[in-house]
């Protein structure tokens, strides 16, 4: 699972969606791996505006990458070549083979394995308000 | 100026629309002054050769596009009509290398005769060398004697004449030939229900994939529809709630390599292939707001197995299961419950979804069965979506159509007055949820369902 796409995603539970902190989703336990993918700068420079700035910045940092600007870059920042590249091998070449992604609202962890994350949902939380048990989970 | 467009006769219903699609990712305008659904000849208006170009170069379903030089009922109209709509051209083409081609629909020509043809038309003055092989100018002679709906397939009587003969120079060939790269059959991970290089490839122009867009494919399946969408350059990412469908046999006994990943491998796009992962769409993990260029799908019918979605039917517990300590859910082979879903419910929650989740102008390309008898099923709207063009492919009981929508922007909404009103009736088993099972089920199946 590449980290691009866990910027688009928050917890599948119903009552999470309008909670804040049902986004973003926290790695547990990731096991990393970088593969090395054709640069597209275009998909960059398209993808930019609909990113999360600050969601993407938390799970960077919980994963360990410290070097993302404060603010997501505008104008003349999206020329820099070089940002572009850190920022694709960030989004685009890391990915989560292994690991939990665990929603901070109600605790729900959602299993990656192989670099496939799971979001089907067991039954007791696909109908119902999580309980309170959980909101300490995480 | 005028064009004319040779499609393949395949897929009828597709071809101006697909057109239409491409003029549209072009940003230039289109005409049809002629066309007939029985024949492949059709003719444009398009402002100028580089829009001809840029219309065609992406088309799955037509071959060419030839600028139009003259036509007519006979040759005499012909030469005419050339005569008045290029003589001021000729002398540009006069040293160029170039060959003549003669393409005859549904009739066929002796070689004494093509030659014939070709040599009535040295009033154009031509005197470069005659090349087969690369030449500088291609210029073609279509004879159309018009499709014979009684016995097509069987030759002309001879001495029949063309109803209608085209001159044109060319100009540019389609992606046609894309086709045969992705056939099905050359690819490492398909099922049985994977849709054709083709059709998928039409599915992605209408959608218009394109370099630097995100697409995405909520029943993703062995991934039919990204591999489409990448080849015209997109980003795609897709999921499905049986993860064993883009997994593949190879990855779950083996640990090879993911079936989906596999084909991007195959035709070298790996850089295109986002991702897939496990879920459903009415428990989507997607945020609610405007990120996707693009949604492409062809969502299960329901009919050779019943549609599911999670969530428990009534009367089975809801609370948590425990086994050995743990969550029974977070343990190895857990299979989470699923319920029946209806088709129209279905249906409604993919435009729900589309709207929240499209950025304004952003494409919805999907694929609907529907029964070849009685009253069709209605198209499904949603008054934040506009439906572009509705194609239908046809086969011996029922049919399936392919349905494009543009997400309007904000405040602008479309008449859905004429569109689909009915929610799903009550019902607990799958053909009482589905109107399209009902309608193409034999009636053993039906008992055999809801025993």
């Amino acid at each position: 699972m590449k980290l691009i796409t866990v910027n688009f995603l928050a917890c599948a539970v119903k009552g999470c969606k309008a909670a804040p902190a049902s986004y973003p989703l926290h790695f547990r336990d990731a096991e990393l791996e970088l593969q090395e993918l054709e640069f597209q700068p275009e998909f960059i420079l398209n993808i930019i505006p609909r990113i999360d700035w600050e969601g993407m910045r938390v799970m960077a940092k919980e994963l360990g990458f410290p070097n993302i600007p404060d603010n997501k870059p505008e104008g003349d920042a999206l020329k820099d070549e070089r940002l572009l590249k850190e920022l694709h091998r960030l989004l685009l070449e890391t990915q989560v083979v292994e690991g939990r992604l665990c929603c901070g609202n109600c605790g729900h962890e959602y299993m990656i394995k192989e670099g496939i994350a799971n979001f089907l949902l067991p039954s007791h939380l696909g109908l119902v308000i999580p309980s309170i048990a959980f909101l300490n989970a995480c | 100026m005028e064009y004319l467009i040779r499609f393949a006769q395949a897929h009828e219903s597709f071809r101006q629309p697909e057109i239409q699609a491409l003029a549209d990712l072009a940003g230039v305008e289109v005409e049809f002054l002629y066309y007939d659904k029985t024949s492949p000849f059709c003719i444009v208006r398009l402002p100028d050769e580089a829009a001809a170009r840029a219309v065609i170069s992406r088309s799955i379903i037509a071959k060419d596009i030839f600028e139009l030089w003259g036509q007519g009922i006979n040759f005499e109209e012909v030469y005419a009509d050339v005569r008045r709509r290029t003589e001021d051209r000729w002398a540009q083409y006069k040293e160029s290398s170039f060959r003549f081609v003669i393409d005859s629909f549904a009739g066929k020509r002796s070689n004494e005769q093509k030659r014939q043809i070709i040599q009535s038309f040295s009033f154009l003055g031509f005197q470069g060398a005659i090349r087969m092989k690369n030449p500088d100018q291609d210029f073609w002679v279509f004879e159309d004697y018009g499709l014979d709906m009684s016995s097509p397939g069987t030759p002309r009587p001879h001495g029949e004449e063309p109803k209608v003969i085209y001159f044109g120079r060319w100009i540019a060939n389609s992606s046609r030939d894309v086709v045969n790269k992705y056939d099905l059959k050359k690819r490492r991970y398909i099922s049985t229900t994977s849709m054709d290089a083709e059709l998928t490839l039409i599915t992605a122009n209408m959608a218009h994939a394109g370099p630097g867009k995100l697409f995405y494919d909520p029943f993703v399946g062995t991934g039919s529809f990204l591999v489409a969408m990448s080849h015209f350059g997109a980003e795609t990412f897709g999921s499905d709630i049986d993860g064993r469908s883009f997994r593949g046999k190879e990855m779950m006994e083996r640990g090879g390599t993911m079936g989906v990943l596999s084909n991007f491998q195959q035709y070298g796009m790996v850089g295109r292939f986002m991702d897939v992962f496990t879920s459903d769409l009415t428990n989507t993990p997607l945020r609610s707001y405007q990120f996707l260029d693009g949604i492409v799908c062809d969502p299960p019918y329901g009919v050779r197995e019943g549609l599911r979605v999670l969530g428990r039917r009534e009367g089975l517990k809801s609370e948590e299961v425990i086994i050995d300590g743990k969550p029974a859910h977070y343990q190895p082979g857990y299979v989470a419950p699923k319920k029946p879903y209806g088709f129209e419910a279905m249906l409604n929650d993919i435009l729900d979804f589309a709207v929240r989740s499209l950025v304004t102008n952003g494409r919805l390309a999907m694929w609907m069965p529907t029964s070849n008898d009685e009253i069709e099923l209605p198209v499904p709207m949603h008054s934040n979506l506009e439906v572009l063009n509705i194609s239908v492919q046809p086969f011996y009981s029922w049919s399936r159509r392919l349905i494009t929508y543009r997400r309007l922007p904000e405040g602008q909404v479309s008449d859905v007055s004429q569109g689909r009103q009915v929610t799903d009736a009550e019902g607990v088993y799958a053909d009482q949820l589905n109107a399209f099972r009902r309608k193409v089920s034999p009636l053993p199946f039906q008992r055999y369902n809801q025993n």
